[in-house]
């Protein structure tokens, strides 16, 4: 070790600066995807194919914010893509009713008491997050079937905001950025600075520890999950501003990605490690990756096997580069 | 005795709560009886087996989110070579399912140590790739089944000797059921291999200080965990007819049952006996709703209560336990 420091080699200096900067090599990989994918197709890799992936990879990043912080304290958010759906599908069909202003309040409601819900069963129950929130999201997506048949004649629409929000652009950035760069600039703020940031890392290495040095759990976790259920809120209605089509499984297909952007951003599932950069780095590889399956113009069933290897793959290396050597 | 009572307390209180709920739904609907029970184990077939997989690798400390595309593989494995192969081949084809179940499996597991990542990533990405797998055998639903196959799990199971209303109340999906996963459980359980399993779930450190190989016992649990699966897509193309390579709702109900019916998602603790009366008493909750006309939907919402309100209370009993 001595020896390695007094007379570092190129490849050991490298090495080591990727092991302290993790992210770097995930954008690394980002770009290493993208050139990849401007050289199976020339010229594909311009001003309108950039906006577009950020645009698709935006819910996505938000949805994966939900399992960032639950994954710092060792926990994991599987009911944020019924939430995302409910307030999607909540806010289309009531503001034919109500209004645009009120219907956006209304839809983030149920969001906040299902991830209350879940911060009681995790911080007072002592349940198993994975548990806690997959019960959740079947309850929820129940109440929304009920909730359907109750709206079937009302019909839904898509508000004008949310849909300039999701799909509008300006000066070739999309939209979406206006509520996405104060969003990202305060989870990575509060991750590392705040008080409660730094709650989720001591909860998530040591939650013994944690607790003896005067931590108040419940309250920590009760704050968590109704945050996470807030942002889950927030990504599904960013997301039906970009499909224009609410239905009852909208984000449903976004949540298991969700997981792997965090996963792949370096997040550790066991808690206490990792943090929200790269999970928007993870959550654009993702996004890109989507592009280049759907190019290379697979059957469905190979672009999935292949889909699933390079997670396993991306999240195998990043673990051999930051931990060992 | 004591002891016994207390560790088998929990499946008892099952089997007593599945005892009240069936004797509930012949309250209400007078007419259930032998053909109801039949269909209803029938039913609850495909989910006793993703649910057995399942507890299987959560006693070994490890969690399996694959099994529902697993059993999607051998769903339409099944069902593709009993159309080509014909009537003559079917017990070869139900055996060559039966190994690419356990291939499955220890592929996972083979991954799980290999890759040194937590059990829920490699499955997670496992998902997919035997979901695609399926969709490449499949693209949709289709396929057959051989027809004397489908009749071992229809009807009820006739013991020579006895009258048939004795033997009514014995399904053969039920018989089947409980054959199988005897084949594999308790030879297992009396095993060197299945003690292994439980002391990796139970303390890996501990285990490996006792001379427990952890690499190849995890390996073996998931194999096993995917033999199950395996078991489970044969039942779901033998019930249906046809083989389904879209993988059904089969991973959050096998994750409920498995919770409970006692088996500590930190492994180490549970059996199979727990989990298949936890899916027994989740289906006929789910009949008793259907008769009392509850909206579809609104049993969804009653499911998922049930499975919140009792690990929560499992929750809070483990907790006073331990202040006490």
């Amino acid at each position: 070790m001595s020896v390695e420091t007094a007379r570092p080699s190129v490849l050991g200096r490298a090495g080591r600066f990727l092991r302290d900067h993790p992210t770097v090599t995930l954008i690394l990989l980002l770009l290493a995807l993208v050139a990849l994918l401007q050289v199976l197709r020339p010229g594909i890799v311009n001003e309108r194919w950039i906006g577009n992936t950020v645009k698709f990879a935006i819910p996505l990043a938000m949805l994966a914010a939900c399992q960032t912080l639950t994954m710092l304290t060792g926990g994991i958010d599987l009911s944020a893509g019924t939430v995302a759906t409910i307030s999607a599908f909540v806010v289309a069909t009531q503001a034919p009713l109500v209004g645009t202003g009120p219907a956006l309040l209304i839809a983030l409601f149920p969001a906040i008491i299902l991830g209350l819900l879940n911060g009681f069963g995790v911080g007072i129950c002592r349940v198993h997050p994975l548990i806690m929130t997959l019960g959740t999201g079947l309850i929820g997506i129940g109440c929304l079937q009920v909730y359907q048949r109750s709206v079937i004649a009302t019909g839904s629409v898509v508000p004008p905001i949310l849909e300039w929000l999701g799909t509008g652009r300006t000066g070739g950035l999309p939209n979406a950025l206006v509520l996405f760069l104060p969003f990202a600039a305060l989870i990575l703020w509060a991750q590392g600075r705040s008080g409660f940031g730094r709650l989720l890392y001591a909860l998530g290495a040591n939650e013994d520890a944690a607790r003896l040095s005067g931590v108040r759990a419940w309250q920590v976790y009760l704050a968590l999950y109704a945050l996470s259920g807030l942002i889950a809120g927030l990504a599904g209605l960013v997301y039906v501003g970009l499909i224009k089509a609410p239905s009852l499984s909208l984000a449903e297909p976004l949540l298991l990605p969700s997981v792997a952007a965090a996963v792949i951003g370096g997040t550790s599932i066991f808690g206490g490690r990792g943090g929200y950069a790269g999970t928007i780095v993870g959550a654009l590889i993702l996004t890109v990756l989507g592009t280049l399956l759907t190019l290379l113009q697979m059957p469905e069933g190979a672009r999935r096997i292949l889909f699933g290897l390079i997670i396993l793959f991306v999240t195998t290396a990043y673990l051999r580069l930051t931990d060992q050597g | 005795m004591t002891r016994t009572l207390r560790r088998s307390g929990w499946v008892l209180g099952l089997a007593a709560l599945l005892a009240a709920l069936l004797l509930l739904t012949k309250l209400i609907q007078p007419g259930f009886g032998a053909s109801g029970i039949e269909s209803l184990v029938r039913a609850a077939l495909p989910f006793a087996f993703a649910t057995a997989a399942l507890a299987v690798v959560v006693i070994a400390g490890g969690i399996d989110l694959s099994v529902a595309s697993m059993m999607a593989v051998a769903s339409v494995t099944a069902a593709v070579l009993m159309e080509s192969a014909g009537e003559a081949a079917t017990v070869p084809v139900v055996l060559l399912v039966l190994l690419v179940g356990i291939a499955m499996g220890a592929i996972n597991g083979a991954l799980v140590v290999w890759t040194r990542l937590p059990d829920i990533v490699v499955t997670l990405a496992m998902l997919f790739v035997w979901e695609g797998v399926a969709l490449l055998i499949l693209q949709a639903p289709g396929g057959a089944a051989t027809p004397w196959l489908r009749q071992l799990i229809v009807g009820p199971f006739p013991i020579p000797g006895l009258p048939e209303g004795a033997t009514a109340f014995l399904p053969k999906s039920l018989v089947v059921l409980v054959f199988c996963l005897a084949l594999v459980w308790l030879p297992l359980r009396r095993s060197r291999l299945g003690l292994s399993i439980y002391a990796i779930g139970s303390d890996p450190t501990a285990a490996f200080r006792s001379g427990v190989a952890i690499g190849p016992t995890r390996i073996a649990a998931y194999g096993i965990a995917g033999l199950l699966a395996a078991l489970g897509g044969l039942s779901l193309t033998l019930s249906t007819g046809i083989g389904e390579p879209i993988p059904g709702p089969y991973l959050l109900a096998a994750v409920a049952a498995v919770v409970l019916g006692g088996v500590a998602l930190t492994g180490g603790r549970g059996g199979l006996l727990g989990p298949i009366l936890a899916v027994l008493i989740l289906r006929v909750v789910r009949l008793i709703l259907t008769l009392l006309s509850v909206d579809p939907n609104v049993t969804t919402i009653i499911e998922g209560t049930i499975m919140a309100v009792v690990v929560m209370l499992g929750g809070l009993l483990a907790m006073r336990e331990r202040r006490a």
